[in-house]
């Protein structure tokens, strides 16, 4: 209220009357103000300490160029011009796109398909299978991969002996030919629970009326399912959309710890981040691995730029 | 009103700075941070960081023996983790230990950082008639020393005594003799193989090569831009050829090293022979779900020419002072004493089975007649590995030994992949490194 009434009336003032006014409102605003910095003080400076400034340093860094023999030198853009130019970053890139590609679609397919069962059921059983779907979700990322990793251990898995029951021999989940696959399993039994909860809660935001309207007018469950829940969901599908498409971009942790147990088939260069990270901590070139990760950030932000225009229409963002 | 605004602020101000600096205090050097006790609480410390088995018990002897110095001593993990922590410390200047334990293929990685102290003008070389030629040579560069050798990783072959006598197999003494065990086994239908052969055995990799005369690098800090880079020599692509025969006639595995998988696959007779450096005992030992009936005796390591045998090293390590050392003097006399002494190295050679650089044990006849009950009392350092160190005569890494470990790795998973053979491997290895070190800055001699 104080807002509007501050607002229209800077818009209103007549220039005679404007300095005494003026004063009285900016007092106000400034002690509203005043307050507002202090509460929003402990976030600022940690944000500033921890995020800001870490970025600020790095950003200084990638202006840099530092080579085990010759030292450092202040070299501008090069080191971005050399990672746009960078085969492995470029095929790394590549590599998160084709991620991107499969593991976006199998997480939204998952979650959706779960969402849309347990929105229709009112059981007891809904409820644990809600909690179950989402378990993964609650286990660290890096328990969750080092776990995978035992379960896709030809002697310490389940796999030789269920394939053994039918005379056959397991899959090496983690040759070369299948690692990709085998991550996309991981990533997917983790993240689909998140985004089942996502969708499930804005199922559960719409009016129910509208499905018995559907129904009267002689829809059933899977028209109701595909015409009516799904599009009126779809600012959330963007959301998860976005959300998972930036996860992927920056794909590092499952493929780093599984790589402890196979070496050959992730290289240290599988994706941009683990590049940045073999860059920096591996091979110390803390600046071109600086350059790679803002390289990265660049990529990342206009993905999901691109994307966010794109879906406008049905982020309601428009 | 004002006041009170203003001394809000002032309290947050003081606790983000209590916040900032409290997170600055745990990143210096702490007393709490030791794992051991300390013994004289107002001499001096020195902090160190090393990964030895058995370690405890060394470090409690020194500060029991020591009034003017006390060792603090933290395990910050093995081999490339603590590297990787030891590499971001020296990147932001502060919290390195002020002695740091390196295995010797690193120094040159650090000292081309300028993170280690030169040690001749802190009595390095007053001690070095205490260490063989090889190790003395591996810790040095030019005139000066950079660490004080501990252990050595002389070569030779742990095999299953129990499977070699089920499948009749002799013990092979070139490697012509160790392909046709492997085949034998083979034959006989056994569940496991003769041996593994790891795509990422890095040094262990290395150590093969330089039986066949491969010398990779060419480096002296002494001048500190040039390299020699030669890693696709005839003799390594030789050995490596004879390898991927192996792997691609299916008579040994590829599985990686140090895995869970792997660990069990040593112990558990998976694997027949596990080609090893001294310290191998020590890492069989620790390992679980052995096979109870396991009889293991160690034989020398194969030969290509059992007429000219060359003996080599895999792994070996060293205690270096770091340049962020605050006392360099005293973290020096830690650097040299912690395993200078017969004392220190009966707990490091029983305990945990280290194989020492230091000659006074070295060449004592308790370590040359001493009886491992793991191989059945065979005295092992008499019949295998003080041969394999006498011959011994050190080796040069480069300083991006990771970088040329990994992409070592990268060619030998693409070899046995079956998409590449051995010498086009070594070929593609000499040219990323070589494009590698030209863009780092070094003048490259091939």
């Amino acid at each position: 209220m104080a807002l509007t009434t501050a607002a229209n009336a800077k818009k209103a003032l007549s220039p005679p009357r404007r300095a005494p006014r003026r004063t009285g409102i900016d007092r106000m605003d400034r002690k509203r103000q005043r307050w507002g910095w202090l509460f929003v003080a402990p976030f600022g400076v940690v944000f500033l300490t921890f995020l800001v400034a870490p970025l600020a340093y790095a950003f200084w860094m990638s202006l840099q160029t530092n080579t085990l023999a010759t030292g450092t030198t202040f070299t501008g853009l090069a080191n971005y011009v050399k990672a746009f130019s960078d085969p492995i970053f470029l095929g790394g890139l590549g590599r998160v796109g084709q991620f991107a590609l499969i593991m976006i679609p199998a997480q939204m397919i998952v979650a959706l398909v779960a969402a849309l069962v347990l929105d229709n059921l009112s059981t007891a059983l809904s409820k644990f299978s809600r909690l179950m779907i989402f378990v993964p979700y609650a286990i660290p990322v890096v328990i969750g991969a080092l776990m995978w990793g035992f379960l896709y251990s030809p002697r310490f898995g389940p796999a030789t002996d269920i394939f053994g029951l039918i005379g056959l021999a397991a899959p090496d989940f983690l040759a070369k030919g299948s690692i990709f696959a085998s991550l996309v399993n991981i990533v997917t039994w983790q993240w689909a629970g998140y985004y089942m909860i996502i969708i499930y809660a804005a199922l559960r935001g719409i009016d129910p009326a509208i499905y018995e309207a559907a129904r009267l007018d002689g829809a059933n469950g899977r028209q109701i399912a595909l015409r009516v829940k799904v599009p009126m969901i779809s600012s959330s599908m963007v959301m998860v959309l976005i959300f998972s498409l930036i996860g992927t971009l920056q794909f590092f942790t499952e493929p780093q710890v599984l790589r402890a147990v196979a070496q050959g088939a992730i290289p240290v260069s599988y994706t941009p981040n683990m590049y940045a990270y073999s860059l920096a901590f591996s091979y110390s070139q803390f600046n071109y691995a600086s350059a790679i990760s803002f390289s990265l950030g660049i990529v990342v932000f206009i993905g999901s730029y691109l994307f966010l225009f794109v879906t406008r229409k049905q982020s309601g963002l428009k | 009103m004002k006041t009170k605004l203003l001394a809000t602020i002032g309290v947050i101000a003081v606790a983000a700075a209590a916040l900032t600096g409290c997170s600055a205090g745990t990143a210096a050097k702490t007393e709490a941070s030791c794992t051991n006790k300390i013994v004289n609480k107002t001499a001096p410390q020195v902090t160190v960081w090393a990964w030895y088995p058995a370690f405890e018990e060394v470090v409690d002897l020194f500060n029991k023996t020591h009034e003017d110095v006390q060792v603090c001593w933290t395990n910050a993990g093995q081999g490339n983790d603590e590297y990787t922590k030891f590499s971001t410390a020296i990147e932001s200047k502060s919290g390195a230990p002020d002695v740091v334990m390196l295995e010797s293929e690193v120094l040159s990685s650090f000292t081309i950082r300028k993170a280690l102290v030169d040690l001749t003008e802190f009595g390095a070389n007053d001690v070095k008639a205490n260490y063989t030629e090889g190790s003395w040579k591996d810790a040095s560069s030019g005139d000066s020393v950079y660490a004080i050798p501990v252990d050595g990783g002389p070569m030779g072959m742990l095999y299953r005594k129990d499977l070699f006598d089920k499948y009749s197999i002799p013990v092979p003494t070139t490697w012509a003799e160790f392909e046709t065990a492997a085949q034998t086994l083979k034959t006989a239908g056994s569940d496991g193989v003769l041996v593994n052969f790891p795509t990422n055995g890095r040094a262990f990799n290395q150590a093969l090569f330089a039986q066949a005369g491969s010398v990779p690098f060419v480096y002296d800090s002494t001048s500190p831009t040039d390299v020699g880079i030669a890693v696709n020599d005839q003799g390594s692509k030789d050995v490596l050829n004879y390898w991927n025969g192996l792997v691609q006639k299916g008579l040994v595995t590829t599985d990686d090293a140090f895995t869970a998988d792997y660990n069990t696959s040593l112990v558990d007779g998976t694997y027949a022979v596990y080609l090893a450096a001294a310290w191998g005992p020590g890492y069989l030992q620790g390992l679980s779900d052995a096979d109870a009936d396991a009889v293991w005796r160690v034989a020398p390591l194969p030969q290509w020419d059992a007429a000219n045998p060359v003996q080599v090293n895999w792994g070996g390590s060293t205690f270096a002072v770091t340049s962020q050392a605050t006392d360099k003097k005293l973290a020096a006399e830690v650097a040299i004493g912690i395993f200078g002494t017969d004392e220190a190295w009966k707990i490091g050679v029983e305990k945990g089975a280290l194989f020492p650089s230091y000659t006074p044990m070295l060449d004592s006849d308790y370590f040359t007649n001493l009886e491992y009950p793991f191989f059945g009392g065979q005295q092992i350092n008499k019949e295998v590995f003080l041969n394999a160190a006498a011959g011994y005569t050190g080796a040069t890494f480069s300083p991006f030994q990771n970088y040329a470990y990994d992409q070592l790795t990268e060619e030998l998973y693409s070899m046995v992949q079956g998409e590449q053979d051995g010498s086009k491997a070594l070929d593609d290895l000499q040219a990323s490194l070589v494009k590698y070190a030209t863009e780092q800055g070094f003048t490259v001699a091939k």
